[in-house]
């Protein structure tokens, strides 16, 4: 047993450490920190970067462009990137389409596919939710049906993040009523920009625009476009959420978010001392802190597993639960550490008046940040559902 | 002992209800929100249609003759609506400064409709500590000089008058040496940087700049006016929990009717055991809530009463504020339904005047002495 990592290992955290440095663009650095968004440019402009490096799909087997990373590197890889807090590379693209791509697709849609995905070129968006089917996703309802060597698709999504961007995206539909809600699954690849897709905004807590309705009348999608077999949708979806697991526990975000909570607590005064010393606030830090190292440990087992050749198991539901979790509560406490400055609503100020500054910086972003984290319980599968999978699967009640 | 409310207090109760059920709908509240972050025909029809703004004096300063019993009925009912007006800051917080300072034509003026107040004690430094002051009051001629930063003031970008602590003596974060001014807003070497506030309402960043009062804006005492700010902040403080209490209820009630329409899996998500659970949990935070709102109301001013509740209150709306928003699913975080507004009043009040800790750590110094 030996908790450090190997001379190799090192190394190669100090190249991509290197490497962040060199590249990481100057003007994305802190862009959040000052109440900014993410904007699609800024995604994809790190995305390419990477890309070109040849690290952008780290999971990725390298005949089709992986790196050819050991699970050891891949983490260290994914920490470094949180360490550095980059843009974060979104999944839909790299690490959810794709390995369903390169599992069950053909040639023809491997070749065609996968590399505008490393590239950047395709953006993509998943289309699994319905008004009606949340949790319960197999209940889903848009429904396409055969028309020659066309499907033709009906039906609503709905939280569809960043669809506004999409080129492509990725869905399910149902493509037989008659047999048993798994079974009548069929997994389709949608040019976003076939007539008939309306994409509509839905606005969140925190006033962003992050997720959309997806309306699809009567849209042709040629039926090369599937991934798997007719009926065998379900199969890919499975498959996603089991392989989609790997940095599902967010630890190395969360230490940086609690780096960062520390500065403003150690900035912030409470009377003649700072809010860092404030024994509750301290003891409430502690706890968090502890949670997470119990986290890490915990995900730390699991890539030793893994790398010894064991199958990822139900336990990816544990470090999503409290992964979350503990993403949650760091945005909460750090509303707390703002104090009165979680109030003022960022998007309310039209101008920049420095000379009578509206708070800290760190506090204009608290409070839709803190609004905006809730949903990590819920997407995902949400917390019960989670709960429910280990009752089932690893618990066997 | 008897909890029961007066047929007087019921009515007030029945009718603010009914006007808000019929003029403060969701759609409404947003489109005030939205606009001008308060609307004064609202506030008239409070002063005038309902009265309400007379609820809490006495007869004799032209009053209904109730007191803070009323204040609780009236912010409870508030709070279930997400009411955006400012009952605490002009009749709670201005109409007790000046019933307690005797200035009963200021208490007529707020009773009338004409006059609102914001109340600008917290300073950015000074965390919930309201003698941390740091904004100073000098005499020049026949009135003051006032100089300094308030943080975070509600209320203050429609205000007709702001209540200002200022330090005429001691140091920093001593209770001696703070005074109290009401001023015009808008007057001369007062600068305002206005904004909207997370829970949908307006606040400012008040500067003085060197801003020359008259003689006569000295609200109380030189230098010992800690004590009413104290005892009005602690009557604010409970009827902040008294709209805590509405907002729980609804939080609980919506989510609830939520949970019993949306089906999944084939039946409404209300028959998942681990569901039913937390609005049970929710159900009993609001309970308690009103519990301690009532207590804290008939002890006034008992500020350990006022710190247990508001403790005890805090939590309730951080677990209760969650809850919601999980049992909703994705339909919680979108901005278009109301329970994500009630969440973020909820997210709000819980640090209004002191967060939980804070107040928890008030109760630890006045029930185990400071030393513990
Ligand atoms: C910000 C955001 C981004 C998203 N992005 C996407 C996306 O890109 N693509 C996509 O397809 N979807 C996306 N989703 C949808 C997400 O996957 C769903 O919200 C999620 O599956 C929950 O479904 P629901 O919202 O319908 O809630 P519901 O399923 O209605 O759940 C409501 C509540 O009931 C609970 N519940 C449900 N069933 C049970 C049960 N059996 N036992 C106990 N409790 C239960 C849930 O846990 C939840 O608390 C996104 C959601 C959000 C909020
Ligand atoms: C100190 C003591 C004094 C008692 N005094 C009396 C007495 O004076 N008279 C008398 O008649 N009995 C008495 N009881 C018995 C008591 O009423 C039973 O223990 C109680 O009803 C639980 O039953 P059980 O012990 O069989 O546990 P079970 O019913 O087997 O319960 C085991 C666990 O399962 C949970 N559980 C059971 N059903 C559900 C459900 N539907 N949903 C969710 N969770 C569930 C329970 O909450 C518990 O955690 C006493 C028990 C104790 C411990």
């Amino acid at each position: 047993m030996d908790l450090s990592f190997s001379p190799e290992d090192a190394a190669f955290r100090e190249e991509v450490r290197r490497f962040i440095d060199e590249n990481y663009p100057e003007n994305l650095k802190g862009k959040l920190d000052e109440g900014e968004e993410w904007s699609k440019e800024d995604y994809l402009s790190w995305h390419r970067i990477l890309g070109r490096k040849g690290w952008v799909a780290p999971a990725w087997p390298t005949e089709y462009g992986g790196p050819g990373w050991s699970a050891t590197q891949r983490y260290i890889f994914s920490e470094e990137l949180a360490r550095a807090d980059t843009v974060p590379i979104l999944p839909f693209g790299i690490s959810m389409v794709a390995p369903v791509i390169y599992t069950f697709g053909t040639p023809e849609q491997k070749a065609r596919f996968l590399p505008r995905i490393l590239s950047g070129e395709d953006w993509w968006c998943q289309g699994y939710s319905e008004p009606g089917a949340g949790s319960d996703l197999a209940s889903l309802r848009t429904k396409a049906e055969r028309d020659g060597d066309h499907y033709v698709v009906n039906g609503q999504k709905t939280w569809t993040t960043l669809a506004q961007h999409a080129d492509w995206g990725f869905f399910l539909v149902r493509t037989d009523a008659s047999v048993k809600a798994q079974e009548g699954i069929s997994f389709l690849l949608i040019d976003m920009k076939t007539p008939g897709i309306t994409v509509r905004p839905i606005i969140t807590l925190g006033g962003e625009h992050e997720v959309n309705e997806v309306w699809l009348e009567n849209v042709r999608v040629p039926v090369e476009n599937r991934v798997h077999e007719e009926n065998k949708g379900w199969t890919c979806a499975k498959f996603l959420l089991a392989h989609e697991r790997t940095g599902i526990a967010g630890v190395a975000r969360s230490k940086r978010g609690i780096e960062k909570l520390r500065a403003i607590a150690a900035t912030e005064l409470d009377g003649d001392r700072s809010l860092i010393e404030n024994p509750f606030f301290k003891r409430k830090l502690a706890e968090l802190e502890i949670d997470l190292a119990a986290l890490e440990f915990t995900e730390l087992r699991g890539l030793a597993a893994l790398a010894a050749g064991k199958p990822p198991g139900a336990e990816s539901s544990l470090l999503k639960i409290k992964g979350t979790e503990i993403q949650q509560r760091i945005t909460e406490l750090t509303l707390e550490a703002v104090g009165h400055y979680g109030a003022p609503w960022f998007r309310g100020f039209g101008d920049s008046d420095n000379e009578h500054a509206i708070g800290p910086e760190y506090a204009l972003r608290a409070a839709p940040t803190y609004f905006n984290m809730r949903k990590t319980s819920i997407y995902g599968g949400s917390n019960e559902i989670q709960r429910g999978i280990i009752a089932k699967m690893v618990l066997g009640l | 002992m008897d909890f029961s409310y007066t047929e007087t207090q019921t009515m007030v109760r029945d009718t603010l209800a009914r006007f808000l059920a019929d003029r403060y709908d969701h759609e409404t509240r947003m489109k005030i929100s939205r606009g001008d972050g308060w609307s004064p025909d609202i506030w008239k029809a409070f002063a005038e249609e309902l009265g309400i703004l007379a609820a809490p004096f006495a007869e004799s300063l032209g009053g209904l003759g109730g007191g803070a019993v009323e204040n609780m009925i009236v912010m409870e009912e508030l709070g279930k609506a997400l009411v955006l007006e400012p009952y605490l800051s002009t009749v709670v917080i201005g109409g007790g400064f000046a019933r307690e300072t005797g200035r009963t034509d200021l208490v007529e003026s707020i009773i009338a409709g004409g006059v609102t107040t914001a109340f600008a004690w917290a300073e950015p430094k000074g965390r919930f500590d309201p003698a941390n002051i740091t904004t100073s009051a000098k005499r020049s001629g026949s009135g003051w000089t006032l100089s300094g930063h308030k943080a975070v003031v509600r209320d203050a970008p429609f205000a007709s008058h702001l209540i200002v602590t200022a330090r005429t003596g001691g140091g920093q974060r001593e209770q001696a040496g703070v005074s109290l001014f009401l001023i015009e807003n808008g007057a001369k070497g007062v600068v305002r940087r206005d904004y909207p506030t997370a829970d949908g309402g307006r606040a400012s960043e008040v500067y003085f700049e060197n801003a020359e009062v008259p003689g006569e804006a000295l609200l109380g005492e030189t230098d010992g006016a800690f004590p009413l700010v104290s005892r009005i902040i602690d009557e604010a403080t409970t009827a902040l929990c008294a709209e805590a209490v509405g907002v729980l209820r609804e939080l609980h009630r919506q989510t609830q009717d939520y949970a019993q329409q949306r089906k999944q899996f084939g039946q409404p998500i209300s028959k998942f055991q681990v569901l039913q659970h937390r609005m049970v949990d929710m159900f009993m935070e609001a309970e308690q809530a009103a519990s301690m709102a009532l207590m804290a109301t008939l002890k006034l001013p008992d500020p350990a009463a006022v710190s247990m509740a508001k403790a005890k209150i805090g939590k309730g709306l951080t677990l209760s504020g969650q809850e919601a928003i999980q049992i909703h699913g994705g339909m919680g975080m979108t901005d278009e339904l109301a329970i994500g507004h009630y969440f973020k009043r909820a997210t709000m009040i819980e640090s209004q005047f002191g967060n939980t800790d804070w107040h928890l750590q008030r109760y630890e110094a006045l029930a185990f002495g400071e030393a513990a």
